[in-house]
């Protein structure tokens, strides 16, 4: 039941576009769908399990914290339920459950609930939960399978039920019983970077490569794309991100040619989804214009330095979380001149 | 001088170092050996006894010695002081064990850049008799090893999946491989942090709650 | 005493003097007890943790020599580093025969230097074990060097790993040789460990390097090496080899 139209007395702004944050949130979690769905039907219930793993215990923690902090529920908001599905598509297919639920609990613990909630957290709190991963079980978070394997329906991908807090058995064996052809077991990403063999980009635009579990660059794209339509989230995110990496990579491509052109740089690793559904984080990310782009073009950046001359093949999620650090920082930088001010920029 | 607390040796004396003024949780001093040699609970229980040695020794030496030094020299005094106990410490661990000195690498020698021995020194055992001196770091070293134990047991169980070198879940429990690098050194001292500011905060709620309660 | 400083004349100097004089004496006395109680039993263990590290990659030695290699030739060192030239630890058995020869070398791995010993057989002209003495590397990943059966058969086979000097003897026949996980083919390749490519990489390049200096310098004069004389007090158990 409605209450009757109030007479609402309050400060500016006083028009506003008419969403919320739980509308921007559920359309949020819609354009995750067809990912998700996507890559169930990749690796069969295997996802399955790790998507509800991850989205069950980001909710149950953000519970806990609610209570602990004395506050009302804020499950309705599906802020935690984004931070799951996100956490889940950037981890390996095969990722034990055990440790799954223990990247969902530190994601919202220590990326969100230690910061004060949602709106307060300057990191994105699924990239927190998978950094700590990668850091504890970095054997884990590194073993891929392969996709579309046969009998992916109906049964689990070994490492999948590892009990808790114990090793994950060696799939090895498993993956040469149920691969449809060589599995090299390395991600394109780590194959151009110490094998220098390329992959060829129509497998990475469908995804048909060994990698973390949302990494089908057309998928995202359109799924992305649809948010961008909707205003949802700012375009200027994920373009100028791209842009940055294409740029890049085409540059130094001409300085040495054996190096991996832009349009493997794109699709591959997890660039499509980190630009589109975690950079563009509206908490994480600054307010104005100018700054926008320059937070982009950070990204873009460290991502592509990462990969060209880092230790390590993928460096999507350590540029974010550096981008999201930059962003109280850029945000200062890039203030409006406040209208009628005299200089630059008037501090208070 | 200093007459504001009573020079009587009491229970006090020692207990305070160890809780309410704790030197790391309570006073967040010595974080650079807290953080670094807290990857394994023997680790922290050899840092801890070094620190409480160096403590204890130094704090004697100083009190006895309180009415000779000198106002204007007394820091330089103090680090002699306090330098001279540490290589003993030194030459002892090396000779004790050189696996063990070898664990704890340069952070031996660094015990003398150790804020709480020397704020120790002139904040205390250089206005006190001998024996509260020397109680009073017995506290405060008790503290600091207690501290240090709570990093290292945690990061050692969940690090290596053993305490002090026992293994605890057998062959196939997995290691959390970050617990003994340096980021989770940061995460369990927050943790611990947060576990006793939120205990301290809740007592004071209740007892505020206590005296509404009474004055209502 | 506080009222007294602030109006007394400042401390003369001489009391400053002698109080910070005594106290550096002080210091010092104790310092050098502590140092001439603890000389021994550091030491000791110094040479225990080598002796130990040498017998675990030169199997069946019981005995140990030092030599520090030069250009000019091969002579017995202390266990303290002398400048120039490369220190080796020989080791004997109980009839003073070489079983094998204990080589530092050291390679730059994923987080820093990776220290090793290394073991080589003169026999077979091959390395046999490693030992690592020091590294900073990802626990779980690069330290999977260490227990790595697989790993470890690089060196363990009846051939080990192959470091066959050219026929001038100015350098190895062919270099060692890390290679991918799974595409070993020849005796001086070893495969490295999947996960921990650069760690395997680092042994592989460390004992590349250490062997090319060492062996053309120590080959020439192997013979003399090969025999030692045993005094009758140094038996087995108890020898320092020195």
């Amino acid at each position: 039941m409605k209450k009757k139209a109030q007479l609402e007395l309050r400060t500016s702004p006083h028009a506003h576009a008419g969403q919320d944050v739980v509308q921007i949130m559920r359309n949020v979690v819609w354009a995750t769908v067809p990912i998700a769905g996507f890559a169930v039907w990749q690796y069969g219930l295997s996802v399955l399990a790790l998507l509800l793993t991850a989205v069950l215990s980001c909710l149950l923690s953000e519970r806990l914290f609610n209570r602990l902090g004395l506050e009302p529920s804020t499950l309705g908001d599906w802020s935690a339920s984004i931070t799951g599905i996100l956490l889940a598509l950037t981890l390996p297919p095969g990722f034990p459950l055990w440790m799954t639920a223990v990247a969902g609990i530190i994601a919202i613990a220590m990326g969100k609930a230690l910061f004060g909630g949602l709106g307060m957290n300057p990191l994105n709190p699924a990239l927190v939960g998978r950094a700590f991963v990668q850091a504890a079980f970095p054997v884990a978070i590194t073993t891929w399978t392969p996709s579309l394997f046969n009998g992916r329906f109906t049964s689990f991908i070994p490492t999948t039920l590892t009990a808790p807090f114990q090793r994950p058995p060696a799939i090895t064996e498993w993956v040469q019983g149920v691969a449809v052809d060589s599995f090299a077991g390395a991600t394109p990403l780590a194959l151009m970077k110490f094998e220098h063999a390329a992959t060829p980009v129509t497998d990475l635009i469908l995804g048909a490569t060994a990698g973390s579990t949302g990494e089908s660059a057309l998928v995202i794209l359109v799924c992305g794309l649809y948010l961008a339509f909707r205003r949802m989230l700012d375009w200027r995110i994920p373009v100028s991100i791209m842009a940055a990496t294409a740029f890049l990579s085409w540059a130094y491509q001409l300085i040495e040619p054996t190096a991996p052109g832009p349009l493997f740089m794109l699709c591959s690793g997890g660039l499509m989804l980190g630009a589109w559904f975690m950079a563009s984080d509206m908490v994480g990310s600054p307010v104005t214009p100018l700054g926008v782009v320059i937070y982009g073009l950070l990204i873009g950046f460290i991502t592509v330095a990462v990969r060209l001359f880092g230790g390590l093949n993928e460096g999507v999620m350590y540029a974010i979380l550096l981008g999201n650090a930059a962003t109280p920082l850029i945000d200062q930088w890039t203030q409006p001149r406040v209208f009628g001010a005299d200089g630059r920029r008037k501090q208070a | 001088m200093g007459m504001n607390k009573s020079d009587d040796v009491t229970w006090d004396s020692f207990a305070e170092g160890l809780w309410r003024e704790n030197p790391v949780f309570v006073m967040l001093l010595g974080m650079c050996p807290v953080l670094a040699v807290t990857n394994s609970a023997i680790n922290a229980l050899a840092m801890g006894l070094a620190t409480t040695f160096v403590l204890m020794a130094s704090g004697l030496l100083i009190s006895l010695m309180r009415h000779l030094i000198p106002k204007q020299v007394r820091i330089a005094a103090f680090i002699v002081i306090i330098a001279t106990f540490v290589t003993v410490v030194d030459y002892s661990i090396q000779a004790i064990s050189l696996d063990l000195y070898n664990a704890l690498g340069a952070f031996i020698q660094l015990i003398v850049v150790n804020c709480i021995i020397l704020g120790r020194a002139e904040a205390y055992a250089s206005k006190r008799r001998p024996a509260l001196a020397l109680i009073s770091a017995l506290g405060m070293g008790a503290g600091f090893t207690f501290a240090l134990l709570c990093l290292g047991v945690v990061r050692e169980i969940l690090g290596a999946g053993a305490l002090f070198g026992f293994d605890l879940f057998g062959a196939n429990f997995e290691p959390w491989v970050v617990m003994v690098l340096p980021p989770g050194g940061f995460i369990i001292l927050g943790a611990w942090l947060l576990l006793f500011d939120w205990r301290k905060h809740r007592t004071q709620l209740r007892s505020l709650q206590e005296e509404r309660g009474r004055a209502g | 005493m506080k009222g007294q400083d602030a109006q007394a004349p400042a401390t003369p100097a001489l009391k400053m003097l002698i109080v910070l004089g005594g106290i550096a004496m002080l210091s010092g006395f104790l310092v050098v007890l502590v140092d001439q109680l603890t000389k021994p039993i550091i030491e000791a263990n110094q040479q225990r943790a080598i002796e130990r590290a040498v017998f675990k990659v030169v199997p069946g030695a019981t005995l140990r020599r030092n030599y520090l290699v030069t250009p000019e030739g091969v002579h017995p060192a202390g266990d303290v580093g002398s400048g120039n030239g490369i220190t080796v630890y020989g080791g004997y058995d109980d009839q003073g025969r070489l079983k094998g020869i204990a080589v530092n070398g050291a390679g730059m791995g994923y987080a820093g230097l990776v220290y090793l010993l290394y073991g080589y057989d003169p026999d077979c002209a091959c390395i046999r074990r490693f030992e690592v003495l020091k590294m900073t590397e990802t626990p779980g990943l690069g330290d999977k060097i260490i227990s790595d059966a697989g790993f470890q058969a690089n060196f363990i086979g009846p051939d080990g790993l192959s470091a066959r000097l050219n026929g001038a003897g100015t350098a190895l026949e062919n270099a060692i040789l890390t290679v991918k996980h799974g595409s070993k083919q020849h005796p001086w390749e070893i495969d490295a460990i999947s996960g921990a490519t650069i760690t395997s990489k680092a042994v592989g390049k460390a004992l590349n390097q250490s062997a090319q200096n060492l062996l053309p310098l120590l080959a020439p004069h192997l013979e003399q090496l090969k025999r030692i004389d045993i005094a009758p007090a140094e038996s087995p158990t108890n020898g320092k080899g020195e």
